[in-house]
């Protein structure tokens, strides 16, 4: 056994069963792990048809056979499940500390089935696991939970955990762990409140071998060093944290501003990465095996706490109009500790700052501060009561797609199939507006970073504006990163490494001997598998578009001004690209040349 | 003539964020960064105006150069 552990859990809420499974190596590898073996188990036990918060769906907590290892930035797992905000398949990314200590303790992953009667955690200690009441942390805010469960159960123990926003199934809830990290889209929180499980509580003392431990050292030497050398893993990222990109998205005249109303926001650099290392950073923060230390701990108010990060900058701060640091700031940490996804949270507001500035939603409805953009009164105390279900808050909880259509006003939720959209406005950088069309989990960046060629120039400079080849980029960045979230590893790796490191890692820690090819060929197999799930759950090719004014609204100023997004144009190369017929339906001979027919 | 100089991340330690620099006719950003002390292999982004550009282009009066060094995120 190396990489993986070779075991999964499965736990039934409903008659509180608890069984350990054989996991079939060659079933693992050939989905790799995390995102795409978390996938393959949803996919196959499941009516893609169910209820996203009906106890049929499962929540999957699935790591990959890097993670646990001596691979630099070997933190991570994947939550996934039926998302109740899009109906799509989620597989929601998260770091810290949690996956290792469950590769420790033994498990490679766990499904969790059924719904409890009450609330409950579930404890895992080696191969002791239990399932245990909850009644006195239900309704507990995150870093509270996380605090009292380790001193229950074990000092050493790491915390995974819903708030309150996924105990009352807000819809755009995330699952944290660690206190601070967050797998934070797709609405994963609602579902584990929904089960009314509370938390998950790891502890383990095992060891997780890589197949040759000589030829590990090497090769994680080498990569190591590539990862520390390299200017932006090494430099940029530890110096300055994700927020390096908000002046520049700005001065791109991409960074969508009030509600993607308009795409330069002059006071920008307020809220900049920069600004935030200069006045709020007390030190960097680092997941597990993390040369990079992107993390920020920042220090408003006398409270030290973890983030902000980019999208959560960019989602209370040019979204919402607000250039008020602290404001952010506080705003983050309610995010953190109501558990709710940073993105949604701030759009949706953003979303309703826009139906408020046009009266279509009126002050006397609403019991909280004026929805006024540029207000860091209204995106703090609007994310408590959205966390709490209070009042108009509980609004807001639906995220801004569900709120929009309260008012018959869908087209101004800035989302694709219901996911609110990130930090980058596809008008002005047409390859990644593609990526953004076409994730399988909705209106998502990290799953195809166009920014990265078309903004970075990593791994080349691509025009933003043009359409040329972007269909054949957008599939190549697409299936490399179902690859590496699938391995158990960061995306921030990929600044630095390219597809054949991420393979001589993968034969070093597994003992495979697998080329780039193969691995990317898993890459594609985990997109397609995804893409099927998708079109059963009712979620299809028609659903791949852009909000209409992204299509026909010109951005109004700032360097990209007087463009639209040309996804028409694009759309049938990136489908021929895929091998999928002219409707973006995946062919029988496509799935059965991938193995998954 | 006058032309504003925007710098961001390292590049403005011992440096500026953002300033007006009056320099000759014609000069190119080539010629702000030897003036800046900056290696041309170190700027990942050179943008005139918000566009991306050559290194070469000579610039024009009031023309706004922001400059990047290798820098990435999410």
């Amino acid at each position: 056994m190396a990489g993986y552990c070779g075991k999964l859990l499965r736990i039934d809420l409903t008659t509180g069963q608890i069984a350990t499974e054989e996991l079939d190596l060659d079933l693992a590898r050939k989905f790799i792990g995390g995102r795409g073996l978390g996938s393959y188990f949803l996919a196959t036990e499941m009516d893609a048809t169910v209820d996203a918060l009906d106890p049929a769906n499962k929540l999957i907590f699935a790591t990959g056979p890097l993670t646990g290892s001596r691979a630099p930035t070997s933190a991570r797992y994947m939550v996934v499940t039926k998302s109740p905000l899009s109906g799509t398949i989620a597989s929601s990314n998260s770091g810290g500390f949690w996956a290792p200590e469950l590769k420790k303790a033994g498990f490679d992953l766990i499904i969790v089935e059924g719904k409890a009667d009450k609330p409950c955690y579930i404890s895992i200690n080696d191969d002791d696991v239990q399932i245990k009441d909850a009644e006195s942390y239900w309704g507990k805010l995150v870093s509270e939970t996380t605090e009292l469960l380790a001193q229950a159960e074990d000092p050493k123990a790491r915390v995974l955990t819903i708030g309150p926003a996924g105990e009352k199934l807000s819809r755009i809830a995330c699952i944290m762990n660690d206190k601070y990290r967050a797998a934070g889209r797709s609405g994963v929180g609602a579902v584990m409140g929904s089960k009314k499980l509370k938390a998950i509580v790891a502890r383990g003392t095992g060891k997780v071998e890589p197949a040759d431990a000589e030829k590990s050292k090497e090769v994680l030497g080498a990569i190591l060093k590539k990862i520390r050398e390299h200017d932006v893993t090494g430099k940029g990222l530890p110096t300055y944290g994700t927020s390096v990109l908000v002046n520049v998205i700005n001065e791109h005249g991409i960074y969508p501003t009030t509600n993607f109303q308009r795409a330069y926001f002059k006071t920008a650099n307020k809220t900049s990465g920069e600004t935030l290392a200069e006045e709020y950073l007390v030190k960097n923060v680092a997941c597990f095996r993390c040369p990079i230390a992107c993390g920020r701990c920042s220090s408003v108010d006398g409270i030290e706490a973890e983030g902000p990060e980019f999208e959560t900058v960019w989602a209370y701060g040019a979204d919402c109009g607000v250039d008020d640091l602290p404001a952010i700031i506080r705003a983050n940490n309610w995010c953190n500790e109501y558990g709710i996804d940073t993105i949604s949270a701030g759009a949706t507001i953003a979303c309703a700052m826009e139906l408020y500035e046009k009266g279509i939603i009126k002050p006397d409805e609403i019991d909280g501060p004026p929805l006024d953009f540029g207000s860091g009164e209204a995106i703090v105390e609007w994310t408590r009561k959205m966390g709490a279900a209070e009042g108009f808050g509980a609004k807001l909880a639906l995220g801004s797609y569900r709120l929009a259509e309260l008012y018959d006003t869908a087209e101004l939720s800035m989302t694709v199939k219901k996911l609110e959209m990130p930090a980058y406005d596809p008008r002005g950088v047409q390859g990644h507006g593609l990526q953004y069309a076409t994730s399988n989990r909705g209106g998502c960046h990290v799953r195809g970073y166009m920014i990265s060629p078309e903004i970075l120039g990593i791994p080349e400079k691509l025009d933003p504006l043009s359409l040329d080849g972007k269909a054949v980029w957008v599939k190549a960045f697409q299936d490399l990163t179902a690859v590496i979230d699938s391995l158990g590893l960061c995306l921030f790796t990929s600044f630095a490494l390219c597809a054949d490191d991420y393979k001589d890692m993968f034969n070093a820690i597994v003992g495979a001997n697998w080329t780039t090819e193969d691995l990317l060929e898993a890459g594609e197999r985990i997109w397609n598998l995804e893409r099927t799930f998708n079109m059963k759950a009712g979620v299809g090719p028609d659903q791949d578009k852009l909000p209409k004014r992204l299509m026909v609204e010109p951005i109004p100023d700032g360097p990209s001004k007087g463009n639209v997004h040309r996804l028409a144009e694009m759309l049938p190369e990136y489908y021929k690209e895929r091998g999928w017929d002219e409707k973006g339906i995946p062919t029988q001979g496509k799935l059965a040349a991938l193995g998954i027919a | 003539m006058l032309v504003e100089v925007r710098l961001f991340a390292t590049f403005t330690e011992g440096r500026f964020t953002d300033k007006q620099m009056d320099l000759d006719d014609g000069t190119s950003p080539a010629d702000i960064l030897r003036l800046l002390k900056i290696p041309q292999k170190q700027v990942a982004m050179l943008l005139i105006n918000g566009r991306s550009e050559s290194i070469e282009t000579k610039l024009n009066a009031n023309d706004v150069v922001a400059l990047f060094p290798p820098v990435g995120g999410g």
